[in-house]
């Protein structure tokens, strides 16, 4: 059996799973995907593989008394077995009171995140590719590291309600570090797409080529605060920070960055520049995603962020019932709108300034606030009267994002660009941010 | 939970995948048979959130044909047909990368040890005690930490148990069972008219232990500023604690910025040895394997070579080991049918080796694997994997008291907090969760705001006491990330109390 299935075989399956089910009400989800990946490091390729995953969750409750069991093994001994064994744990656990059962059938907006382009990619496309980088990094006498991973899959989840919900997806993901042989100088680009076709890996590798070579010979500045200009790949990480922070139940409670003496939240506030903009939007084309949350509840283009002020926070069925609001979900996917300025444009309009590629192993710090540690990697450079003059060597930071975002200056187009720290792709302009702060100085390249 | 495969018939199975390989062309190969349960039970304050059991289970094969590597996973794979197609498939791939590879794959010699098994010293299973247990110890923790001033307070119990099942052409047949338990918590205190809100998590260690871990015995504690724990964790008390900490967190003094001595609990201390000696000393890191991921490292091959390269102090002797009983790292062997050993990284302050496994020994001229490689599931390829790193406790008689006395200005951290290094393990900023001011010799009151940055070879070379093995304890990573696709992997780092002078402290306070 394939490990993609279509939605009526995934339909059957669940529904046959289902009938196993002798609890009050039953949720079943069920997953499948092929990876096939290469990766390369050194100038060689140094693992390749393929996966397949598939993966059965029950979720079976008597009353408010909640048990979960998971499984990989397919076959109808395994179904119900893994029905059973919910169904054991569910009857030994104490009543959740803020279980809230499932839902009955909704509606969803289409699916966009599939791509017949994509879920063809083979071990021989894959080292094309990779070949098409790793050319370009071997005849300059520069060491590439990099990997590439297409993924196929599908998720659906069906309830005893007669909730079904299924969303097909594929994904590729590249990511390239270029060294120079004596380890002076680095460069990184990451690239992420629904559609394959889209992937340039040379075009990719390039810009890293010149990162690496362009960042050889880094001069030490002092640490202090500094204009800087985020790529995407740099802002993202720091921007995951608030998007995964929109919940309104740690809001309500005091301890989020949205909360406020005596227990109000900074719902319809402004807290950040009035250029910021943040939603989410599973129909978007160039980041389609899953038109329903993990629970069955669809979702919709929705703002987080507007203006500057807080529109939305995360209500989980249950907190939005205590608070009389509606849910809603934790969204699938986040965009940030951006500016007309181009990359060039961003550069000449500075007069100090420091240029990031990439921030790396980010930490919170402070929940309170939001701070954030972590350093600049694999292309820094120093801008001085709209050019750039010269590398510098790698700062740590602390600094906040929504600090960041109030002292925001200009706002680039938006891209797709992949997380470093998640894997997950977003659609985030390039940013120039003032007083932005680096607290030391790495010796790193 | 039901009992895994026999292992007669998972000998069968293996047998199947070898001489398949073999008769492909194969000049090595190796099966892995796991199957892999995890149970987590999650609550808050007086509700479970979540009772939850998985099992995984299937079976990678990996070989070497035409000098390079090649790997195949089956799921569910439960007759010999479906091993066999697996290891012919794992052949395939490995000729197909072979055209790709510029040099053959040096395998460090390995004795096979025929049919041997190891189990985990538990004393009591975790996933046989019942769930109501569990529950009503969650939530009387969970009680306790409300009744003593915390406003919300989240707990949780993860169990692991991998049964795996090694067979090699080197003729080795290993059964072995490994458990892992972590109980965690964390409180968080809220003073409303400020908004302001202080967290506090649990002092445990995630351990290869059993559910004894969960058994108190007074011999298990260190009293003092707050107590900590060895190799029993009594739950409740440190909840309690927690919450008044927290509580006293919101109005503790804000640290000044600047100098201090630095006294670091091994419950704080294992997470810099883990990231600021565990990490740079993985030989494939060195090499530049994991350059587009987790990074390189500073400790390159010239230092080693030169038997000058000063890692630390005279005081610091880092060790790895895959031994330590109890720890999350033991086992009988590694993934690739190695018998687990004790070795020396850093002796007397000088770097004098890395972590290696078989393809990898020649090139630091080992005769023999250090017996480190890992896979976190059937499913993926086993590589080089940090073992235990531990700092050995010092020869002379000293008690933390002790070591305080001599503090003029300083801090004592409990407790991991925030951390986060550099792609090459140089420069390194960390939190905690409880911090104490030193004031001549004194702990004078609590302090917030606190983490300490610094470059590893500087902060190990600031070292200069640390406390005898009556305070050696075990801290621990219950999901340590490298490679790419990512694996996770549980690891022990052991330290007794460890005075470091003059590290750079930051207030972290900010506005929003």
């Amino acid at each position: 059996m394939s490990s993609i299935l279509s939605e009526s075989e995934a339909k059957a399956l669940l529904q046959k799973v289902l009938s196993y089910s002798k609890a009050d009400e039953c949720e079943v989800s069920l997953m499948g995907e092929q990876r096939g990946n290469l990766r390369y490091a050194r100038n060689e390729v140094s693992t390749s593989g393929s996966l397949v995953n598939q993966n059965l969750t029950v979720r079976s409750s008597f009353g408010k008394k909640v048990g979960v069991a998971a499984i990989d093994e397919f076959g109808e001994e395994s179904f119900e077995k893994v029905v059973r064994r919910s169904e054991e744990l569910a009857r030994l656990a104490p009543e959740n009171p803020e279980f809230m059962g499932v839902l009955g059938p909704q509606q969803y907006l289409g699916s966009k995140g599939f791509f017949e382009s994509t879920a063809a990619a083979d071990p021989a496309s894959r080292a094309d590719a990779v070949l098409k980088s790793l050319e370009l990094s071997r005849s300059q006498n520069l060491v590439a590291s990099g990997f590439l991973e297409n993924q196929t899959g599908f998720s659906a989840t069906m309830n005893s309600k007669g909730l079904f919900a299924y969303y097909p997806s594929t994904n590729v993901n590249f990511s390239l570090t270029v060294r120079t042989p004596d380890g002076m100088g680095s460069g990184y680009v990451a690239r992420g797409y629904s559609d394959i076709k889209k992937l340039d890996t040379a075009g990719a590798t390039k810009i890293a080529i010149a990162k690496s070579l362009g960042s050889v010979g880094a001069k030490a500045l002092e640490p202090g605060k500094y204009t800087v200009i985020l790529e995407p790949t740099a802002a993202v990480v720091l921007l995951e920070n608030i998007f995964s922070s929109m919940d309104a139940r740690s809001a309500d409670e005091g301890r989020s960055f949205l909360s406020k003496p005596g227990g109000k939240t900074k719902l319809g506030e402004k807290i950040m520049d009035e250029r910021v903009t943040i939603y989410s939007d599973p129909m978007d084309d160039e980041l389609p995603a899953s038109p329903w949350s993990g629970d069955g509840q669809p979702q919709e283009k929705r703002s987080w962020i507007e203006k500057g002020v807080v529109k939305n926070m995360v209500y989980s069925r249950y907190w939005a019932e205590k608070k009389g609001v509606k849910p809603v979900p934790f969204p699938t996917n986040m965009i940030m709108q951006g500016g007309d300025a181009t990359m060039e444009e961003m550069i000449r309009s500075t007069k100090q300034g420091i240029l990031v590629t990439k921030l790396w192993y980010i930490r919170r710090v402070d929940p309170q606030t939001l701070l954030l540690t972590g350093l600049t990697r694999d292309g820094t450079f120093y801008i001085e009267n709209g050019k750039i003059k010269h590398p510098v060597k790698n700062f740590r930071f602390n600094e906040s994002p929504v600090i960041m975002l109030n002292n925001l200056e200009t706002l680039g187009k938006p891209e797709r660009v992949v997380s470093t720290e998640s894997d997950r792709n977003y659609l985030i302009p390039p940013m120039k941010i003032r007083e932005f702060t680096f607290s030391s100085l790495s010796d790193a390249v | 939970m039901e009992p895994g495969i026999d292992v007669a018939i998972k000998k069968k199975l293996a047998d199947a995948a070898l001489n398949a390989a073999k008769s492909k062309g194969a000049s090595y190969a190796d099966v892995r048979i796991g199957r892999y349960l995890n149970q987590f039970v999650i609550t808050r304050e007086d509700k479970v959130q979540n009772i939850v059991n998985t099992e995984s289970y299937g079976v990678g094969i990996r070989v070497i044909a035409d000098g390079c590597w090649g790997f195949s996973a089956v799921v569910d794979a439960k007759n010999e047909s479906q091993l066999a197609k697996a290891a012919e498939d794992a052949v395939a791939i490995a000729k197909a990368n072979a055209k790709l590879m510029k040099e053959p794959v040096q395998l460090a010699p390995q004795k096979g040890f025929g049919e041997v098994s190891w189990k985990a010293p538990i004393v009591k299973n975790a996933f046989e005690v019942p769930i109501k247990e569990k529950v009503d110890l969650l939530l009387s923790v969970n009680d306790a930490a409300l009744k003593n001033g915390a406003n919300y307070v989240n707990s949780v119990l993860f169990m692991v148990n991998e049964q795996k099942y090694f067979a090699s052409t080197d003729g080795s047949y290993i059964d072995q069972d490994v458990h892992r338990i972590w109980p965690n918590f964390n409180v968080t205190a809220i003073d409303p008219a400020s908004g302001k809100f202080e967290t506090r998590n649990a002092l445990s260690a995630p351990l290869g232990m059993g559910y004894d871990y969960l058994q108190v015995n007074p011999s298990d504690k260190l009293t003092g500023i707050t107590t900590r724990y060895n190799k029993g964790y009594d739950m409740l008390e440190d909840a309690t604690a927690a919450a008044r900490q927290a509580k006293e967190k919101l109005t503790a003094k804000s640290v000044e910025a600047g100098k201090y001595d630095l006294i670091l609990d091994p419950s704080h201390l294992w997470l810099t040895i883990h990231e600021s000696v565990g990490h740079p000393l993985e030989l494939d890191r060195v090499l530049g394997y994991e350059a587009n991921f987790a990074g390189t490292s500073f400790a390159t091959l010239d230092k080693w070579k030169s038997k000058n390269f000063q890692y630390g102090s005279k005081e610091v002797n880092l060790i790895a080991d895959k031994l330590q009983v109890g720890s999350l790292g033991a086992v009988g062997w590694d993934d690739e049918g190695v018998n687990t050993k004790k070795w020396d990284l850093v002796k007397d302050g000088m770097l004098v080796n890395y972590q290696a496994i078989r393809d990898q020994a020649h090139i630091i001229g080992e005769k023999e694997s250090h017996g480190c490689c890992y896979a976190d599931s059937w499913a993926s390829v086993q590589f080089q994997r940090m073992p235990n790193v531990s700092l050995a406790p010092g020869k002379t008689p000293l008690s933390v008291d002790e070591m305080i006395k001599d503090v003029k200005k300083g801090i004592y951290i409990i407790g991991d907090g925030s951390f986060s290094i550099d792609q090459q393990r140089y420069n390194f900023q960390f939190g905690g969760q409880l911090f104490y001011e030193i004031k001549d010799g004194k702990i004078a009151g609590m302090l917030k705001d606190v983490a300490y940055q610094s470059n590893t070879q500087e902060f190990w070379n600031s070292c200069v006491q640390i406390c005898d093995e009556r305070d050696y304890r075990l801290g621990g990573s219950f999901r340590d990330g490298k490679g790419q696709p990512m694996q996770v992997s549980a690891v022990s780092h052991g330290s007794s109390t460890t005075r470091f002078n003059g590290v750079n402290v930051i207030n972290t306070a900010r506005k929003i």
